[in-house]
């Protein structure tokens, strides 16, 4: 695949303005500590991935760059935009950031065509047409247009993935989250899955991606973050983070996940 | 490979499921002691209880005359329902007008069968079962163009127990939503609010709500402020069918999961929208069942108004019956009001099971 430019930037927006300024993030479940001061940058076209045992906290990181959570002390800046209770703020950041799930959470009473299209008419009143067009556009880039007219409960989880990614990507985000995408599909499925993110590294989308999925880390990774008990560790890029960590976690965490 | 396979060159069978045995109808009615007995039972009361039925409602029944008198010690009156017909569908509607509520009657079937089909469920259905129920109630009341005006003290009989359970229903279910939400809401205000409404209007009977609404509610408001008894009627009704509708829905809003409402909001799409195109279809496929059962339990629920002396179908029926010239031909009316009941709840319940099978055979995991 050709390597294609970044789009164009925003005027008010320097170079050295990263995508994503995460810095001294705290966050409480009640009183529960989950993020302890977690610092991060994230430059425009870096993949970066994250890992860490389970409950350190990597899905809290991320969705408080969408404000799917709030954080409750430091700051979170997504493309020059500040997340705090303004809500305006909080839509400006959603339409740059589009987050793949887990567990899909597609729309189950819409078929895969109207679950690309319209999330685009709901949420930027695009004409229907125009929307499905672009829902098809996106199909066809995740491979799957012959599945358009099926309900999501008709698919294979790795399908369903895909349209899950094909949704996200109509909404045209300048920053990806993956939360898990592989982790909840049998093992077959996982390679198409990650194929197609690969593709989408290689156009130079922004992402930051939970996985476990070390292969993937090596492969597209320009740097992996190791997560434990709500801070970040360790960040590197994978070869040096896979050949020669610095803390004594993460070595004893790449014992138990990589064989 | 090296290693060779045997083939099993012998066609291969087409497999079967096993059928289920049949049970005859002999063992399911006699198969032990107890089936047999309760059979007999049944059986012996049926054909003591039949002939007499037969003899009543068929053979000694009088269905057509012009004279009351020729129902005098016979069986069913029906010439009765049928002299009484326009009094129990209309109630006491100037009779040179009831075209109109058999107008409306139509309108509201159009307005049913324009709903059948989830296909076109949408926006424009809500516009246009409020352009029904405008014209229902325009139909209905008149006093424009060349339409005599008629007081709803003067309606009465089948179009009024449908109004009563379309309004109260079509109203109460914007509200049962609102109350829905207000419960699982994270603002205390709304949680509040909405427990403490469902709460109380479950607690009192529909017949207390209906008082309070005739009585008590003319009392407290201001004397100028003359809200129609017809009126005052819906209101109870559309709140007491809100509380119920509420909890059903909410027990629908429970069944979607969390992700729904996080995907949406990730895709942007705002609150409210989230609420109808996302999260409220799903809620209400959940929830076919109990929701059919609400809207039969509310059309059954509109006889009672006839407490607060609204004119619906069972009170215009009943007040058919006391008519002196006639002999108390009083089973003969209410059997045939149960009749008309029986084919609206029936109705309901079989478009119900319908609308089911159509959304499993979606086939959602
Ligand atoms: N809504 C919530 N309320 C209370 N506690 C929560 C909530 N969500 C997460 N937590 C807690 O916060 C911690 C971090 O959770 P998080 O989901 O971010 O972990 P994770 O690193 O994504 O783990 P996993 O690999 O299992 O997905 C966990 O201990 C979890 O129990
Ligand atoms: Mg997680």
């Amino acid at each position: 695949m050709i390597e294609t430019s970044q789009p164009p930037r925003a005027a008010d927006m320097t170079q050295a303005e990263p995508a994503v300024r995460i810095e001294a993030v705290h966050k409480w479940y009640g009183a529960y500590h989950a993020l302890k001061g977690v610092n991060l940058d994230i430059r425009r076209g870096e993949r970066v991935v994250v890992c860490g045992p389970s409950g350190s906290g990597k899905s809290t990181l991320i969705r408080c760059v969408n404000r799917l959570e709030d954080h409750q002390s430091g700051h979170i800046v997504v493309n020059g935009v500040e997340l705090t209770g303004n809500l305006r703020n909080i839509d400006a950041v959603r339409r740059d950031v589009g987050m793949v799930f887990q567990h899909f959470n597609l729309f189950p009473h819409l078929s895969v065509l109207d679950n690309c299209a319209v999330p685009l008419v709901l949420a930027r009143r695009t004409p229907r047409a125009e929307a499905e067009a672009t829902a098809r556009h996106f199909l066809e880039r995740v491979r799957i247009p012959e599945q358009a007219h099926k309900f999501p409960g008709q698919l294979s989880g790795g399908q369903q993935q895909r349209v899950a990614i094909a949704r996200a990507l109509c909404m045209q985000p300048k920053i990806m989250l993956f939360d898990e995408p592989t982790s909840a599909l049998d093992p077959e499925m996982v390679k198409e899955v990650l194929d197609t993110m690969v593709a989408l590294a290689e156009e130079g989308m922004t992402m930051i991606v939970v996985t476990h999925e070390m292969g993937f880390a090596r492969r597209v990774a320009d740097r992996v973050v190791f997560m434990d008990q709500g801070e970040i560790v360790e960040s590197a890029p994978p070869e040096m983070f896979f050949a020669n960590p610095a803390s004594e976690r993460t070595r004893a965490f790449l014992s138990q996940i990589v064989h | 490979m090296t290693s060779t396979t045997s083939v099993v060159s012998a066609p291969i069978e087409v497999l079967r499921p096993p059928v289920a045995p049949r049970r005859s109808a002999f063992t399911l009615l006699f198969g032990d002691l107890a089936s047999a007995g309760i059979t007999v039972a049944t059986g012996g009361l049926l054909v003591l209880a039949a002939p007499k039925m037969l003899e009543w409602a068929i053979f000694d029944a009088v269905f057509v005359t012009d004279d009351p008198r020729a129902c005098q010690g016979a069986g069913a009156c029906w010439a009765f329902v049928a002299d009484k017909l326009r009094f129990i569908l209309f109630g006491v509607y100037p009779p040179e007008e009831q075209w109109r509520p058999l107008a409306v009657i139509g309108l509201i079937i159009a307005g049913v069968l324009m709903t059948l089909s989830p296909a076109l469920w949408g926006r424009r259905l809500v516009l246009g079962w409020g352009l029904i129920i405008g014209a229902m109630l325009a139909l209905m009341w008149g006093g424009f163009l060349r339409l005599a005006f008629v007081p709803t003290s003067s309606w009465g009989g089948l179009p009024v127990t449908l109004l009563l359970a379309v309004l109260s229903l079509g109203l109460g279910f914007p509200f049962a939503v609102l109350l829905a939400l207000g419960r699982r809401s994270a603002k205390p205000v709304a949680r509040v609010l909405s427990v403490f409404t469902i709460e109380i209007v479950r607690g009192l009977p529909l017949v207390g709500l209906l008082f309070v609404a005739s009585i008590l509610l003319p009392l407290l408001l201001p004397a100028d402020w003359t809200i129609d008894k017809l009126g005052r009627t819906v209101a109870a009704l559309t709140v007491f069918s809100a509380a119920y509708l509420a909890e059903v829905i909410r027990g629908g809003l429970q069944g979607v999961p969390a992700g729904q409402d996080e995907a949406a909001r990730a895709l942007g799409i705002p609150y409210w929208k989230t609420v109808w195109h996302i999260v409220l279809p799903q809620a209400i496929q959940k929830v076919i069942p109990p929701l059919t059962n609400t809207a039969i339990v509310m059309v059954k629920n509109t006889s009672l108004v006839m407490i607060v002396g609204v004119f619906d179908m069972l009170n215009a029926g009943r007040s058919a019956a006391t008519d002196p010239a006639w002999p108390a031909p009083y089973a003969e009316t209410y059997l045939f009001v149960a009749a008309a009941y029986f084919l609206i709840c029936y109705g309901i319940s079989r478009y119900s099971l319908w609308l089911e099978r159509r959304v499993r055979e979606r086939d959602y995991r």
